[in-house]
């Protein structure tokens, strides 16, 4: 039976990360994010799992990877400017091929920025996370049951990939409440971890973690087997579609602003303008054969996103440019209304008429 | 015939990338010494770091992890949560733990984490080819202090022991060297006096071991072991430092 409790978005990643048999947390506080590690803090003892409070993001991140290391199910979660710092340790992760979970509940930048929501992290998501030739899979989530849900597919992924995975919220949904069914929580995977520091207990070679390779053929080689791995990962590229069969204008959106988007595109169709909304749950790998056949159909596309525009670029890169491309975006912790929206939808449908 | 000396089962049969006269070798055979003295190799981690010891994860017998630079103490604080039931040791240089480590290591220590650090102290930096560390003692010459290292430019060295020592949660700290035969059975002893802390769930143990570094030092093996012993143990005075069942 579905058993509803009300949470904040920031609650539900945590409470999902335990039922996903998450039971070592290491975290440094900052806001808009904070709750995460506040709840752990309150469950983990109580449920043999470890909360500790690093002494920075950095120190964090590591013992994620030390966790990792040793088999166990490890997450981090931040906000911009402490993923920053955490980027060092995940581009070693990517690099000894650790899975893990961190968490960006994201506030404007650059630098220290502000504490409202905000999107502008996105290219260090979806494109470098760290120095290097890597990946981590995004998820985007748009609902604090979605927080819960996705954070749960999270571990999953990460074991299965031995990835990082993002969780890639902002802050308006980590402290939005809103009831959530607790009751999707899965056990922990059955995914054979026969590569972690656990001690070879006499009975087996040593296992080492570890991402230094002097040799350049090499490393070129295990780049190469990993990019093979996320060819593979493309496969869990998927969207959440809205009005989309006989759209002209599509919105593109992930997030709140998805949200923001689905009240205009219903005032839009209301004035005669068929608007529809893509929205992708993963940011990376970018659902970039969804696009591309939305494409076959759409005039025009529209790209709301709390950033100077930075997903934009992915939606030209996925239909060719073969149509126009709009930005409406709002940027420093601000949050679209549906009316900007919809003035952009507008705008769009206009210049396509002329 | 009776064998009197061997390898130590906990160190591998491979050949070491170190410098001739450099020391790690003989700190590599005194972990694995105690490793197999304590039977703790199958149930130990070791932690490697950036640096000369970098390798380290080749060499010893053991589950080993391999950590971003400093990072170590972070990685073993994870290895040790997961599984408190495995012993874990980092072995680090001093540009690793006491420049931009310093953070971890003295959390960790402040934590009272129960893992064993080895420090392994040249005074210089070795990897990069013999710069400037924080533990270059005043008026040493390295390739960033090329006058000698001045206090007033350049600042004053760490001193680990001393400052962990002042740290709560540090069950064990002391400083030895393996300059001489003398040195090396006491540094002996303090590892494995470490480890059995650790086995005992003390809290967080440190040895600093004062070691040479013969080819960005300048100086031939026997010569650097001289230095060592005439320059480096003045300024870092050997003993303990920090120990919960004496003081």
């Amino acid at each position: 039976m579905a058993e509803k409790v009300l949470m904040k978005g920031n609650e539900a990643i945590a409470e999902a990360a335990i039922m996903a048999g998450c039971r070592h947390f290491f975290g440094y506080p900052i806001t808009p994010q904070t709750e995460v590690a506040a709840y752990m803090a309150k469950r983990m003892p109580k449920i043999g799992g470890t909360y500790l409070q690093a002494e920075s993001e950095i120190a964090a991140i590591n013992m994620v990877y030390g966790a990792s290391s040793a088999g166990v199910r490890a997450m981090t979660s931040s906000s911009s400017p402490g993923i920053s710092l955490k980027s060092e340790g995940l581009s070693y992760m990517a690099g000894s091929d650790l899975p893990a979970v961190l968490v960006n509940i994201q506030r404007g930048g650059p630098g220290l920025g502000g504490i409202r929501p905000s999107q502008s992290d996105y290219f260090q998501a979806t494109r470098s996370s760290g120095h290097g030739d890597f990946h981590m899979i995004v998820l985007a989530p748009n609902t604090v049951q979605e927080m819960f849900d996705l954070t749960v597919e999270a571990f999953e992924l990460a074991d299965r990939y031995r990835m990082t995975t993002m969780i890639l919220g902002d802050g308006m949904l980590g402290q939005v409440m809103e009831p959530v069914d607790i009751s999707r929580g899965e056990a922990a995977s059955t995914v054979t971890k026969d590569w972690a520091l656990t001690g070879t207990k006499g009975q087996r070679k040593r296992n080492i973690i570890n991402s230094l390779y002097l040799e350049a053929e090499e490393l070129e080689m295990l780049n190469l087997k990993r990019f093979e791995k996320y060819a593979d990962v493309e496969k869990i590229a998927r969207t959440d579609n809205y009005l989309t069969e006989d759209a002209e204008v599509i919105i593109v959106a992930y997030g709140i602003c998805a949200r923001i988007a689905r009240n205009a595109i219903n005032e839009a169709r209301q004035r005669g303008i068929k608007a529809g909304l893509i929205r992708p749950v993963t940011l990376w790998p970018f659902p970039k054969n969804q696009l591309k056949a939305a494409a076959e159909k759409a005039k025009a596309f529209v790209v709301v996103e709390m950033s100077m525009g930075q997903m934009i670029q992915d939606v030209e890169l996925s239909i060719r440019c073969s149509r126009p491309v709009h930005l409406c975006s709002r940027t420093g912790g601000m949050v679209p209304t549906p009316e900007s929206v919809l003035e952009a939808i507008e705008n769009a449908a206009q210049a396509e008429r002329s | 015939m009776e064998i009197v000396f061997q390898r130590p089962k906990a160190l591998s049969d491979v050949s070491s990338h170190y410098c001739p006269g450099c020391t790690h070798g003989i700190i590599h055979r005194l972990v694995a010494e105690v490793l197999d003295e304590l039977d703790l190799t199958g149930k130990t981690v070791g932690v490697a770091p950036v640096g000369c010891a970098v390798l380290a994860y080749n060499y010893f017998e053991c589950d080993m992890a391999q950590a971003a630079h400093g990072r170590a103490p972070a990685v073993a604080t994870g290895l040790k949560r997961a599984n408190p039931a495995n012993i874990v040791f980092t072995y680090q240089g001093d540009g690793d733990l006491a420049a931009i480590g310093t953070a971890e290591t003295i959390h960790a220590a402040a934590r009272g984490e129960n893992i064993t650090i080895i420090f392994v102290n040249n005074a210089i930096y070795g990897m990069t080819g013999g710069q400037m560390a924080p533990t270059t003692i005043p008026g040493q010459i390295t390739q960033t202090s090329p006058y000698g290292r001045d206090p007033k430019y350049a600042g004053f060295p760490l001193k680990i022991c001393e400052t962990l020592s002042t740290v709560d949660g540090t069950a064990y700290a002391e400083r030895v060297s393996v300059d001489s035969v003398k040195n090396v059975i006491n540094a002996k002893k303090a590892i494995k006096k470490a480890f059995e802390y650790q086995v005992a769930g003390k809290g967080f143990t440190i040895v600093e071991v004062l070691s040479t570094c013969s080819t960005n030092w300048g100086l031939e093996p026997v010569e650097a072991l001289t230095w060592l012993r005439e320059n480096l143990i003045p300024y870092y005075p050997l003993g303990v430092y920090k120990d919960k069942e004496v003081f």
